[in-house]
């Protein structure tokens, strides 16, 4: 019972989590493409606005991942899955590069994405799928080069 | 550089930043878990047992977002100027390439930094450079 009643709050957590977020980047503005875009058009007539999206986001994930690391459960005595990786490679570097690109020609990345599919958006619901389908593409070759 | 002060919302960008960041914080503390979109979809790809409600739960919040926002007032705009060839090749470009880069704005950009991840950090300055690049070239280059 008492394993349920953990299982069912990660759940409830997870989806409040997950809310907070999207709610964010509507209020941010980050949910439309063409304000993330003026953001990365340095040349042309410039919006800083997700320059302090990514400030305010920040300023309060610094305090709770300070926090995050000097624990070794979470408070629903979760384990705590920080990363551990700190080797700078070709394909961190590479992958973020032509990550860039993507983002750059539409002004979509993955969370937005996903919040674009519950406005109805059929452009961004085609990008979607179409991100979907590019990291089973990854999927495909990460397995086959294991 | 020329700032758009008529379409620059310092304050409700701020505001939406610092949600994101509660987002991110109530995350990792209650959940144990990297608010990273393109990790957590990733794991959906190769599903082991325990792992796929949280994932699930937390893209969901993100579909339903607009929802519960329209609930209490209408949507901001939203405008796509792609067109659907464009969108297309984009979406399946950043979804291959966050995958391999093994993350995003969400997990590399935010959460990453936050957690002063000097991985993270590269990430960040790397997709940042291209992005900016690849406006320039498509608007002031090739003047589309």
């Amino acid at each position: 019972m008492k394993r349920n009643l953990n299982h069912f709050s990660t759940l409830l957590f997870a989806l409040f989590s997950g809310l907070i977020f999207g709610i964010g980047l509507i209020l941010a503005g980050m949910a439309n493409p063409a304000k993330v875009l003026a953001f990365l058009d340095l040349a042309g007539l410039w919006d800083p606005s997700l320059g302090l999206v990514m400030g305010g986001a920040i300023a309060v994930g610094l305090i709770a991942f300070t926090l995050a690391k000097k624990r070794t459960k979470s408070f629903l005595g979760l384990p705590m899955n920080l990363p551990t990786s700190r080797i700078i490679d070709k394909r961190l570097i590479i992958g973020s590069l032509i990550f860039g690109i993507g983002w750059g020609l539409v002004g979509i990345c993955p969370a937005p994405a996903f919040v674009l599919l519950g406005t109805g958006s059929l452009k961004g619901i085609v990008f979607l799928v179409a991100m979907l389908i590019g990291m089973a593409i990854f999927e495909y070759f990460d397995a086959r080069n294991k | 550089m020329t700032i758009d002060w008529l379409n620059f919302t310092p304050w409700s960008a701020l505001a939406g930043g610092v949600l994101i960041g509660v987002s991110a914080a109530l995350f990792i503390l209650l959940n144990g878990r990297i608010a990273g979109i393109t990790g957590i979809i990733g794991g959906l790809f190769k599903p082991t047992k325990n792992d796929i409600g949280w994932r699930v739960a937390f893209t969901l919040g993100l579909i339903i977002a607009p929802l519960v926002w329209q609930g209490f007032q209408p949507l901001p705009s939203i405008n796509i100027d792609a067109n659907f060839t464009m969108l297309i090749i984009a979406g399946l470009i950043v979804g291959f390439a966050a995958r391999y880069g093994s993350g995003c704005t969400s997990g590399h950009g935010v959460c990453g930094i936050a957690r002063l991840s000097p991985r993270s950090i590269v990430a960040t300055l790397a997709f940042m450079c291209t992005g900016f690049l690849t406006v320039f070239i498509i608007r002031h280059l090739l003047g589309a």
